[in-house]
Parts: structure tokens; sequence; C-alpha cells
């Protein structure tokens, strides 16, 4: 595929790819790299890192492997982020979709319906949502979820009108196909790639904010994850740099590599094959 | 005495396009006050010369060999403070798309006063003066109100002209004019034609006008150059380019253009295939709550007849309601009221499921070959969807698909294909293939020749010519090429405002045209010559 | 005139919007576990069985479900977000005591981010491939993917820690006794650490935005015609490409001042900034629903003004919004 090649083209896509694989690996083979999870006090406390063997990141404030937490705290990031993105974009794009689609009154309504939740500012209300519902890896999957779909109902809108413009769906409708054949086959398909796009970033996204949830004390008490790690440490910064410090730069990678490939995807898929050279 | 000459001038591609050189080895001069018109299809290079001499070549093209003249240097090889001095003050230029070519958050008179400061001409109080006199000498109703206005409140030919006044403002010695009137209407275009030959003559610049209408060419040339790929195919003055072309291309592209030759209208007097009766669709736009509504009569009371086998020309400009007209017949817009009749079922009454089973009597053959085919679909399924939809087996419709194919001079192979993988005209045949698929009773082609070149127009009308005859096929055909209408129809529908003010068979409106919104439009369409039965 | 209808209209919507959001969190509030009595007393020990008491009857939770709702969002609507029983003091009062420090500490961040990320997205688009853009498109790129609150310790870390350069604790320095400009002086000293890590996000926002839409309008006609007339480059970029870059770009800030009311919460937590962001963290710990939900429906509030005022600046600068009937 061309569009794979334009892909591998890229040298930061390629950068972010392989970082992304990385985390992914190890997120995978957390319960291998260490059985006795991330919990477990395995040191006395403020080990520097570099001092111990076996410890390269030290121990937290209470003699935790502080490596242990990261890699485990891999494999929440990626699963918020992922499970929050795809049911943001279960709601988001059947939304944008009918709007975009049947245009006058629906399109009023849902578009009313996303600009109330744009307006309110989206990391207060996942705050609100997760302290009502009790933080657990769902509710704060779930709060993330909504207050990240308005932006692609309006991208799903925005698109679908465009294409449904194109004079391919007049002669689709004229060919005696119903609404709901012309939206699935029409026009949704060639309203994926900028949803791909965007998909990829608010990943990116929802990993920071679920991070910074964590950091808050609203992350779920049971599960080891980055922004936790990091919240544990704020009050003791002046002492132990080390355990804010590291789970930090994994975020900052993980969600700079989810954002360089939603950029390399695109570059790929939006090449500038603009009509030039025509006179 | 010249005031431009082009010697040997070549325009190198970047690496990767379809040819090497945009323009190669093409010499000619322009002298004061003479306006030569560089003509050819798209592709022909013919704008890149011009963007060469103002120093303005896309990035990646680059002058390659050759030198221009003008004011006594070779203004391809100035530095580029030079060029920035010429341009705008000695050399001037105003572009096709009026629409954009203007900046929309900067008002009239201060875009046209920039030319001033730019080259650093007049004080501040005497610019505003100035731009007051240019927008009065083009013509613009109220000045006062026009130099304060933003391009978003004037009309395309308004912009137009208030591009011309940019570019008169330092009285240049040559004006490059690319397709000024392309993308305006008719009766408009006329206008700004004149108006190009009155300045010309006051002012005695030299043009450069570059079009791809020899219509055009006939209104306003002295000596014309014809280009193909880049290069120079035939050069001469108006009338010996006109009416004695040497090159075969120039040959072919005269021939290509629908003469002001009317044909005899064939007698037809069968069954009809479309009745519309006082059909009527008003749109309200900008209505809201603290905003006044505004209605706009698409379609006002307009009542036509279609026989079997004939042709209707739907002409008019734009917003004369006539695409709406096209479309409320296939019901892509749904009418306020008032009857579409055909083949006894009532269009415009129908509902939801009803209509979609009886889609398939109207077809529609589309505008822009670009948008007209879904790009994630093969051929075979654009032409068998909807066969299928209305019930036909799928096997037969495939056969049918392949069937179509030939017919419309694509082979039956085409259909495994993508349309990327085909050219403008070419995607128009498949257009009409897919229309022939759902065997209608009428198919309404809206300005379906509009956006191709004129040899491939050409094409693409002898291919519906000789279907109609094939099938006798009723056909509503909706243009605003007044030239075109001619070629192909038998009766022409004048649209202006919504409403339809003058039907008849093409030769009664054509020679003896009864509304004077009819007598306008003939008068401007350029190279005039009507009025002349064929023999 | 048409200003004062399309601010009125917009003032209609903003009510709307705020009901709305008022209803919303009367929902949330039976949707938490538990007597929603009990929810917004906080947490067991801090209110005693009469203060329940009172707020049922307050709200009514022994009447019909609308009657409630009626209820809540007629006391919000006459401003009476309820009473902290944490703090002892009624919500508004502990609200508006802390809003200064947040209104400063965003509208600086506010600034700093627009400013900046608007010239930096100017100079990377005016040197586009080169080394310049790629610099500051990389740092933007850094920026965009790094946590606030990890920034902002960081920074305490760095600036703070381990320079002494700057304060990395509170608004102004406690019990100095500091008057008049001293005093100003001493919390733009306080300032500097928290709006700069709160407005780099936003800056690197800003920036790929401002480079983007620069390299998009300088590929339209309008620019080619500048060019046609012989102005030199940099009025061009000035006068025609960056006045119509902008407007993507206005939009995006009003979009994105919900984001930043957001963020405030995290960088007032950790530089510990007296606002209504510290606040609502304050009463996540304490589980005081009411001034969650108060904070919660004050940020909404000012992002509604905040956008009535973006809306206000895109009409002065694009002519064509107003006029067009």
């Amino acid at each position: 595929m061309t569009l794979w090649k334009r892909f591998l083209t890229n040298r930061g896509a390629l950068l972010g790819l392989a970082i992304l694989i990385a985390v992914i690996a190890v997120a995978l083979l957390a319960p291998v790299l260490y059985p006795r999870g991330p919990w477990a006090m395995v040191q006395r406390p403020f080990l520097v890192p570099f001092s111990t063997d076996g410890l390269p990141l030290g121990t937290d404030t209470l003699g935790r492997d502080v490596l242990a937490g990261l890699v485990y705290g891999a494999r929440v990031s990626l699963l918020v982020g992922l499970v929050s993105t795809l049911m943001a974009l279960l709601i988001g794009v059947p939304l944008g979709a009918l709007a975009g689609f049947y245009g006058k009154w629906v399109d009023e309504g849902a578009m009313r319906f996303t600009e109330f939740f744009q307006t309110i500012p989206n990391f207060a209300l996942a705050i609100v949502l997760v302290a009502i519902l009790e933080p657990t890896l769902t509710s704060i999957t779930i709060a993330i979820a909504i207050v990240s779909w308005p932006p692609v109902a309006r991208l799903v809108r925005a698109e679908v009108m465009s294409v449904t413009k194109r004079e391919y769906v007049d002669a689709a409708r004229l060919a005696g196909l119903s609404n709901l054949s012309i939206l699935v086959r029409q026009v949704l398909p060639n309203t994926v790639s900028p949803i791909i796009v965007m998909a990829s970033l608010m990943v990116a996204t929802a990993i920071l904010l679920e991070s910074s949830l964590s950091f808050l004390g609203l992350g779920d008490p049971n599960i080891m994850s980055w922004g936790f790690q990091i919240g544990a440490a704020r009050t003791v910064i002046r002492s132990a740099w080390w355990l804010s410090f590291f789970p930090g730069v994994a975020i900052v990678l993980t969600v700079l590599a989810l954002n360089l490939i939603g950029e390399g995807l695109n570059d790929a898929l939006n090449p500038h094959l603009s009509r030039k050279g025509r006179s | 005495m010249s005031v431009l000459k082009i010697s040997d001038l070549s325009i190198a591609l970047p690496k990767g396009a379809d040819r090497e050189h945009a323009v190669s080895q093409c010499s000619y001069e322009i002298g004061a006050g003479e306006i030569l018109c560089v003509v050819g299809e798209s592709g022909s290079g013919k704008s890149m010369t011009a963007n060469a001499l103002m120093g303005l070549l896309p990035e990646g093209v680059r002058v390659d060999h050759g030198t221009a003249e003008f004011g006594g240097k070779d203004i391809l090889r100035v530095s580029e403070a030079e060029q920035r001095a010429l341009r705008g003050d000695r050399i001037a230029m105003i572009f096709q798309e009026p629409m954009t070519a203007l900046n929309p958050l900067m008002r009239i008179g201060d875009q046209i006063a920039e030319v001033y400061e730019a080259h650093n001409r007049h004080r501040p109080a005497e610019r505003r003066e100035k731009a007051l006199e240019l927008i009065r000498e083009v013509q613009l109703p109220d000045p006062e109100k026009i130099i304060r206005a933003y391009p978003f409140q004037l009309s395309g030919g308004q912009r137009q002209r208030a591009m011309i006044a940019m570019a008169l403002a330092l009285e240049p010695e040559l004006l490059i004019a690319d397709e000024p009137t392309t993308a305006l209407d008719v009766t408009t275009q006329a206008q700004i034609l004149k108006l190009i030959l009155d300045l010309r003559e006051k002012h005695g610049m030299a043009v450069m006008f570059i079009t791809h209408d020899f219509g055009v060419v006939a209104e306003i040339a002295d000596r014309v150059i014809v280009m193909r790929y880049g290069e120079i195919v035939e050069r001469g003055t108006a009338a010996e380019v006109l009416e004695n072309p040497q090159h075969d291309y120039t040959r072919r592209l005269l021939d290509a253009i629908p003469t002001g030759m009317v044909p005899q209208s064939v007698e037809v007097a069968k069954a009809p295939a479309l009745e519309i009766r006082h059909l009527k669709k008003t749109y309200n736009t900008g209505g809201g709550l603290f905003r006044e509504a505004r209605a706009v009569r698409a379609i006002d009371d307009v009542s036509l007849t279609i026989s079997r086998g004939e042709v209707l020309g739907l002409v008019g400009e734009s917003g004369s309601g006539k695409s709406t007209l096209g479309r409320a017949v296939v019901r892509l817009v749904t009418p306020d009221s008032g009857s579409v009749m055909v083949g006894g079922t009532d269009m415009a009454a129908l509902n939801d499921s009803e209509l979609r089973a009886a889609r398939h009597k109207v077809q529609m053959v589309f505008q822009d070959p670009y948008a007209s085919l879904n790009p994630r679909h093969r051929v075979m399924r654009a032409l068998t969807d909807g066969p299928i939809a209305k019930g036909v087996p799928k096997a037969q419709a495939r056969d049918r698909a392949r069937e179509l194919m030939e017919t419309v001079g694509l082979g039956a192979d085409a259909v495994d294909r993508f349309p990327h993988e085909f050219s403008g005209g070419q995607r128009q045949r498949i257009g009409i293939a897919r229309a022939l698929a759902m065997d209608p009773e009428l198919i309404i082609a809206d300005e379906a020749v509009s956006a191709l070149d004129v040899s491939i127009q050409a094409q693409v009308l002898d291919l519906l010519r000789d279907l109609r005859q094939r099938f006798d096929l009723s056909i509503l055909f909706i243009t605003h090429d007044l030239r075109v209408g001619a070629q192909l129809c038998d009766r022409i529908a004048v649209m202006q405002k919504g409403k339809l003010v003058e039907i008849g068979p093409v030769s009664e409106v054509f020679l003896n045209p009864q509304h004077d919104y009819t007598r306008t439009l003939l008068d401007a369409v350029p190279g005039g010559g009507w009025g002349q039965a064929a023999e | 005139m048409a200003i004062a209808g399309a601010i009125l209209s917009r003032l209609l919507k903003a009510a709307i919007t705020l009901l709305a959001i008022a209803i919303l969190n009367f929902f949330l509030v039976h949707a938490a576990p538990g007597d929603p009595a009990a929810v917004l007393a906080g947490e067991a020990g801090a209110a005693d069985e009469q203060m329940i008491a009172d707020l049922r009857a307050q709200f009514g939770l022994d009447q019909p479900f609308y009657v409630q709702l009626a209820r809540y969002v007629g006391n919000i609507v006459t401003l009476d977000l309820g009473y902290s029983f944490r703090q002892g003091q009624p919500v508004l009062e502990l609200i508006l005591e802390r809003l200064p420090a947040t209104l400063i500490l965003t509208l600086t961040a506010f600034w700093i981010s627009l400013v900046a990320g608007v010239a930096l997205g100017v100079a990377a688009s005016a040197r586009v491939g080169k080394f310049t853009d790629t610099l500051i498109t990389g740092t933007a790129l850094l920026f965009y993917a790094t946590p606030l609150y990890w920034a902002a310790l960081m920074a305490v870390l760095v600036f703070s820690v381990q320079l002494g350069w700057l304060p990395g604790f509170g608004y102004e320095t406690v019990g100095s006794g500091f008057g008049g400009l001293a005093r100003a002086l001493d919390i733009l000293k306080h300032l500097i650490l928290p709006a700069l890590t709160l407005g780099l996000f936003f800056m690197a926002v800003y920036m790929r935005m401002t480079r983007a839409s620069m390299l998009e309008v300088a590929q339209q006609d309008f620019v080619k015609t500048a060019r046609a007339k012989g102005l030199n480059p940099a009025t061009i970029r000035r006068r025609h490409i960056l006045r119509n870059a902008l407007l993507p770009v206005v939009t995006l800030a009003g979009l994105q001042a919900g984001q930043l009311v957001g963020g405030a919460v995290l960088t007032e937590t950790v530089f510990a900034w007296p606002g209504i962001g510290r606040l609502m963290f304050e009463s996540l710990a304490a589980r005081d629903y009411n001034t969650i939900l108060g904070v919660f429906l004050v940020s909404a509030a000012m992002v509604i003004v905040f956008n009535i005022l973006t809306d206000l600046v895109y009409r002065l600068i694009d002519p064509r919004i107003g006029h067009k009937a």
C-alpha cells in the first residue's frame, strides 16, 4: 500500500511507532517481568536510582520498586486510553454522522447537545464524574469518554456534510438506495481517514487525562498508574526527585509516540497532491 | 514597438510532473497597446509564462532558459527587489477567481490604496482620493460606498472590476489577464471584456489575455497564439487564426466550438416524457432569532413539457434557478407546490418509499467529473448499485454494465477499475452509462460538459447525440453555455430569476428571440455571429 | 444593532447552558452512591444528624422528583450554591474568595501562551522546513505531550529547589508584611512558574494551529494578488496572511478556555496557589461534594464568559460575521 509506504518514510512517525511498540511490549510482559506485582515492598524506602542491583530506578516512599510500578502503569495508561477512545468514537461518530447527514432539526439538536458538552470545562467534568461515581477503572474510562467525544462529533459532522454534498451521493439517491445504506456505504467510508487520525491523537489525550486524574488521587486505588506514582511523590519532591521524574518521562514518551503516529498518519493520508502543475 | 519580447523561453516543471517543461522554447512579442490572446486548454502551459513574468511561479517551477525583455531589461533575471518594483507598477495582473482573489478582511478601498503604498506613491490621504477615482473609472456603482465595502458585499463581476482598478492604479504598460472572465456569467463577462477594451483604448496599455475560449478571442484579440503541451502551435492576427487556422490542433479546437449556426429543429410530437405544472420552490435564508429571513424564489411558477425523444435545453445564468429545477424533477429537491409528471407518476407527490421505487424513472448526469463517482467504488459497483436496488438480478446487472461501458466507448474491461484511473471526459462517460443503466424515461444533464475542455466537450456531446438517436432518449439539458445548448437541443427554455422567460424551438429562440433577457444573453455570447441558420 | 442582537442571543444561550449544567449537577448528586443529603454534607462525621435532617428538608427529599429538581435549580439561580460543612462557610463565599487568584493565574497563562504561541507559529511558518521550524515544532510537540502537573513539578524542582530563583509555593510570601508595589512584585514572582507551566501546553496548541493556518492561508489567491501588487513579503505576511490565519486560532482559543480552567486545578495543586482549582482539590480529599459542584458550575460560567469574549473578538476581526443576512 502506498499509504503504508508514505507512513514509513516519515522518520518521526517511525520513532513514535517504535516507542509505542516498546510500551505495548512492556505492558504485556509486566506479569512476567514482575510476578509479584507493583505493590510489593521489596527494599527499604527512598533508595536512590542506580544505587542498588535489581532496582535500577530505586524505591518509593514505601520501599516499592519504581520500575515495577512503571511497567504496570503502562497497562493502565494504554488500556484506559484505548477503551475510552473507542467509547468516545461510539458516541461521537453516530451523533456526528446523523447530524451531518440529516441536517435541519436533527443537526440543530445534536449540535446544541455537543456544544453544551464542549462548553463544560472537560477536565473539571471528568473530576466531578469520577469523584461522584467513586474512582474505579470503569468510572475513569467512562468519564474520559464522556468528556472526549464532542470533537469527534463535530469532525464527523463536518466530514459527512462535505461528503454528502458530493454528486456521487446524489447519484446514490437516484439509484434508489435507502438513506441508511447511503450513509453507511457511500458516505462514512469516505470520512474514515480523518477519524483515524483524530482517534490516535485522542488516545494520547486520554492518557494525559487519566494520569492527571490519578495525580489528583482520583485513580483506581487498586491499580498502579503513572499519575498515581507522581501524585504520591509530590510532597517529597525535594528529597526524592526520581519518584516523580521517571513516571513523567514515561508519560511524555508514550504521549509523544502517539502524537507522532497521529501526525504521520495525517501526512500519509493527506499527501499534498493538490492539483499543482496544471495551468 | 514591442513592450515585451519573450525569446526562446522554457520553464521547467519539478521532477515527477507529467512532462519536463511547462513551457518550452516559446518566443513572442506584445506591441504597445496591443491585446495578445494566449489560448490553450488546461495543461497547455498558457498561464505559466505569465506567472514567470510576474515572478510568481509556484514552488519547484523555474525558468530554465530564455529571456523576457521589458523596458530594456530581462525581467526574468533581475533581483527580487527589482521584480517587486515592477509588479503592480509597470506590469499588473488580474486573475481568474474574483471570489478568492481579494483579501476577505480588508476594505476594497484599502486594497486598492495598497498598490500606491507598495510603491511609495502619494500621501496616505491622496491615496484614498486616487482609489475613489479608480473605482469610478471601472464603473463600480456607488463609489463612496464601495470604497468602504468588504469583498463579500460585492458580486463576482464587481470584484473583478475592483481587481482591474488595482491593476490600473499605476497605469501599467502591460496588463496580464489570466482567464479573468472564466468564472463569470456570460452577461457579466461581456461587460468586463468591454471594460478591458475601453481601458486599453484610453490608457494605451498592452494586454496579455490568457483564455481557453475562442469566443472571447474573437471579441478581444488583436493577435493570437495557440499553445498545446507547452509549445506554440499557431500564431497570427485574430482574423488569420480564427478564419484560416493552419495547425491541425487549432482547427480541431475551432471545430469543437459550437458555432453560431443553428440547426433546424426536428419535429417531435409524441407523448410527453415530462410534464412540469406550476412548479414552485422558495428558499428561506438567514432566518434566526435576531435576523431577518430572506426568501429567494428559486423556481417561480414554471410549467413546461418535454416530449418523448426530445432534448430540451434549459439555459440561464447562475442563480437563475435552472439547476434547482433539474434537481426538483429528480426530487433531490422537494418543490413547495406544483407537479412533475414522469410517465404518469407525479414525482413531486411521492412519499419516501414510493419515491425510492420510482427513482429509476429519471436519472441525472452531473457536472463535476471528479465528484460524481465514489472514489472507493469500482465502476462496476457504480453501474450496478442502482439496478440491483431496483430488483434486477445481479448477474444481469453486471452484464448490462459491461455492455454499457462498450456503448459509451470505454470498453467492457473498464468496469473493474476505480474512478481515479480515468480522465475527466472518461468519467463523464461513466456517469452517462450509470444513468442509462437504470433505463430511465428521462435524463437530466446538469452542466454535464461544463467542466470539460472544449475538445473533450465536443466528444461527450457527440456521444450524447449518438445515444439519443440510438435509444430515443428524452433529455433535459441544463447549461449556462448557449453555444452548447444550440448544438444538442431541439428546443430551448430560458430561465431568469426563477422564472421561465422564453421557450421555443432552437432556431426560433436564437434567430428571433422574443424576450429582452434572451436577447441580452445572446448579445453577450462572446464570438457572436448568431442569427445565421444552418444551410 | 447586529452586535447588540448577537450579544443578547449569546447571553440567552449562556443562561440556558448554565441552567443545563445546574440540572446536570442535580442528577450527578443523585447518581452518587448513598443518600443525596449525606452526599452533600460530606463524609460522615463532618455533619451531624441535625444538619442532614435540615438538608433533607431543604432539598425536599420527601417530595416528588421534579419538586426536588426545581428546588435545586431554584437555589442555584438565586446564587445559593449550598453550604460547605467541611469549611464551615457557604460555597459561594468560599469560591468568591478564591476566584481572583484563579483569574490572575489563568488570564496570565492565557496571554503568555497565546502571544508566544502565535509568535512562534509565525516564526516557524516563515522558515518552514528549515532548522528554526524543526526546532520550534519539535519543542511544541514535546510540550504538547507533557502533563501539566509534571511540568509544574519539574519547574519547582529546577527553578525553586535547585536554583532557588523563584518561589515554588503559594501566592505571596506569608508574613512578609509587604504592601503596595512590593506586594504586587512579590505576587508576580510567585506567579511566574505557575503561569508558565500552565501556559506551556496551550502555547504548543496555539503554535501548531498558527503555523498550519499561516501555511494554508499563504496558498490562497489573495496572497498572490498582494504579491502581484509589488508589496514586500513582510507586509504581505502581516497584513494579508497573519490576519486571516488568526481567525481559526481565535476560535480555538475560545474552545481551549475550558481546558485552561481545568488545567488550573492541577497547577494550583502543585503550587499551592489559593484559587478555586486548589479549592476543588482540597474538597476532593474531603469529599465535600457541595463545593466540588460549586467550583464546577463557576468554572463553566467562566468558560462561557470567555467564549462570549472570543466571539466578540472574532467579530472585530472578521467583517463577514454580523453582516450576513
